[in-house]
């Protein structure tokens, strides 16, 4: 089975226009959706729930009413977590879950309680499964519900016999960017040409060399700038990085995208042509062939 | 006052806000920007500020004393996030899950753990055009969490002047972290089912931790009209909306301001801010 996962570091670049287009350029597919505190593919894939699963990542301490308020919490926590009063009592958004303040607490005031941090779902998309998720806004454990979704996924494609898990990931470099290509055949960056862009990308492409991925590039708007996609051209030759193909600045894309639709199911146009190619590409590395 | 800029989405345009907000009204105020989005941090590729100051941000790690370790256990057993495991060669720390929290090393009976310090990141702390003061946070490549080096990116808040923070994407943690203790949240989003699905999300944060908040819409082309919807179904302000211009996607792509080619954005970016002061009641 060949895992695909499309990452960006920089937010906005079109992880899930492409994500989103190749399910429908592919025939044995199961679609990931790891964004899961910023979720999109199922906005533009037809979907219908077929289950849902809780989401428990970690705990948060709590403080009953036979806190001493004498302060011994606030003493060890290292996470700022504690607020002073009479009881004491916990910031749920500062709580890193840690129970160094249930094992400091003479009175034995505090315990550490489940926490639900959000759910994730197995839909389907006409014949393709999607696994998406939701984090509850503000929690942490992102990178665990991503490691859920990634597991539901394998576990579907196995069962149904899928060769190709498409992964839309996480932007930036923290645990659910890394917690989206732990795992993958191939990782495959999405650049846009702009001064950040540029920057974002070289720190994505690190963090994917820190996790020893194969990887290749694709610029997307590339006619935005052309002096700096001639940039990261170059760039890429010099490193000896892999660019899968250039994806213009298109309308359509946006019109599609307010459908609820990838650009690629509505009539022809110049990015899912690009796109069309992106993915011959992508077809011939999971065969095994080799790029002439 | 501080002021964040967020989005729930990426790419939506909360840097390009953040810096020309931040320019335009340095004008008239004393005005400290910080960027908090250490996973992918942009606004210095907007201004090249000059760094003053450099502090590195550490993470306490366990380490175990082999010779005094019993292998009992105690410390895997009392860790939440299975950073630490227990072998017949002795205790093994796995350094990406430790969240630093020093349970263990209060735990051990035989006083066989002590701390060592690990760099996860950076602050840097400096001055743009000697007029606005300038922070960054910075988290190492490999490392999980950003949310300690935006904390201590945040301890260099200058309540005296308007603070305007350059959030991460998302609804997460790290986002949480930035929007502890602010006095007005700005929503940046795109006119898009995308855009408007993250709003949606950011706006349930920022109600729950109770900030003041308004809407900017950036690339407006008016095609799509369900934010206004949403916006006044929620009684929710849009304080302002950038259309979708080309040449502000140019000035963006060279890292250049479009309010400094522009003297009428520039005006309307000041604008914003008077909405947003008057709102919160500070003169």
């Amino acid at each position: 089975m060949f895992q695909l996962a499309i990452v960006s570091g920089k937010g906005g670049t079109g992880k899930t226009t492409l994500a989103g287009s190749l399910s429908s350029l592919f025939d044995s597919i199961v679609m990931a959706d790891c964004d899961v505190d910023a979720p999109n593919l199922h906005l533009i894939l037809e979907n219908k729930l077929i289950e849902k699963f809780e989401y428990y990542g970690g705990k948060k301490a709590e403080i009953s009413d036979q806190c001493i308020s004498c302060g011994l919490c606030e003493k060890f926590c290292r996470f700022d977590a504690i607020i002073r009063g009479g009881p004491y009592s916990i910031d749920p958004y500062a709580c890193e879950g840690c129970g160094m303040c249930v094992a400091v607490c003479p009175a034995n005031a505090i315990s550490l309680k489940d926490n639900k941090s959000g759910d994730y779902f197995l839909s389907q998309s006409n014949e393709i499964p999607l696994v998406h998720a939701l984090l509850t806004p503000g929690e942490e454990t992102s990178g665990g519900l991503v490691a859920e979704v990634r597991k539901l996924a394998i576990n579907v494609a196995e069962r149904e016999r899928k060769e190709l898990i498409v992964i839309d990931g996480a932007p930036g470099i923290g645990c659910p960017a890394t917690s989206s290509i732990t795992g993958a055949t191939y990782v495959l960056a999405v650049a846009e040409p702009t001064v950040s862009g540029n920057h974002d990308l070289a720190r994505i492409v690190e963090t994917i060399r820190h996790f020893k991925r194969d990887f290749g590039i694709v610029i997307n708007k590339w006619d935005l700038n052309t002096s700096k996609s001639a940039f990261i051209e170059s760039w890429c030759g010099a490193n000896g990085i892999e660019l899968l193909g250039k994806i213009p600045f298109d309308e359509q894309v946006e019109k599609a995208t307010i459908m609820g639709k990838p650009v690629v199911a509505m009539e022809d146009s110049k990015a899912a042509q690009a796109i069309r190619r992106i993915a011959l590409r992508l077809k011939r590395r999971i065969s095994g062939g080799v790029e002439e | 006052m501080v002021i964040a800029v967020l989005s729930g989405k990426g790419g939506t345009g909360k840097t390009t806000l953040a810096t020309n907000l931040a320019s335009a009204i340095s004008e008239d105020f004393d005005v400290q920007l910080l960027d908090a989005d250490a996973e992918e941090p942009d606004v210095h590729l907007f201004f090249d500020p000059e760094i003053e100051h450099e502090e590195e941000i550490e993470l306490m790690l366990p380490v175990i004393d082999k010779e005094k370790c019993t292998r009992c256990g105690k410390c895997a057993e009392a860790c939440q996030f299975g950073a630490l495991s227990v072998f017949d060669t002795g205790v093994m720390v796995f350094e990406s899950l430790c969240h630093g929290c020093g349970l263990c090393t209060f735990v051990c009976p035989e006083k066989a753990i002590t701390e060592r310090p690990k760099v996860i990141g950076k602050v840097k702390t400096g001055r743009i055009d000697q007029k606005i003061d300038f922070g960054m946070g910075i988290l190492e490549i490999g490392e999980p969490s950003p949310v300690r080096v935006i904390r201590k990116l945040k301890e260099n808040i200058d309540r005296n002047k308007v603070v305007i923070i350059d959030s991460p994407p998302g609804t997460s943690c790290s986002v949480v972290e930035t929007l502890r203790k602010v006095d007005f949240a700005i929503l940046v989003t795109e006119p898009t089912p995308f855009g408007l699905h993250d709003l949606k999300l950011a706006v349930k944060i920022v109600r729950e931790m109770e900030i003041p908040f308004g809407v900017v819409v950036n690339r407006d082309t008016g095609s799509y009209t369900m934010i206004d919807e949403y916006a006044s179904e929620e009684t929710i302000v849009v304080l302002e909306r950038i259309p979708f211009d080309r040449s502000i996607a140019e000035a963006y792509s060279e890292g250049k301001l479009f309010t400094e080619t522009s003297p009428s954005w520039k005006i309307r970016f000041k604008e914003l801010a008077e909405k947003i002061f008057s709102s919160s009641g500070v003169s």
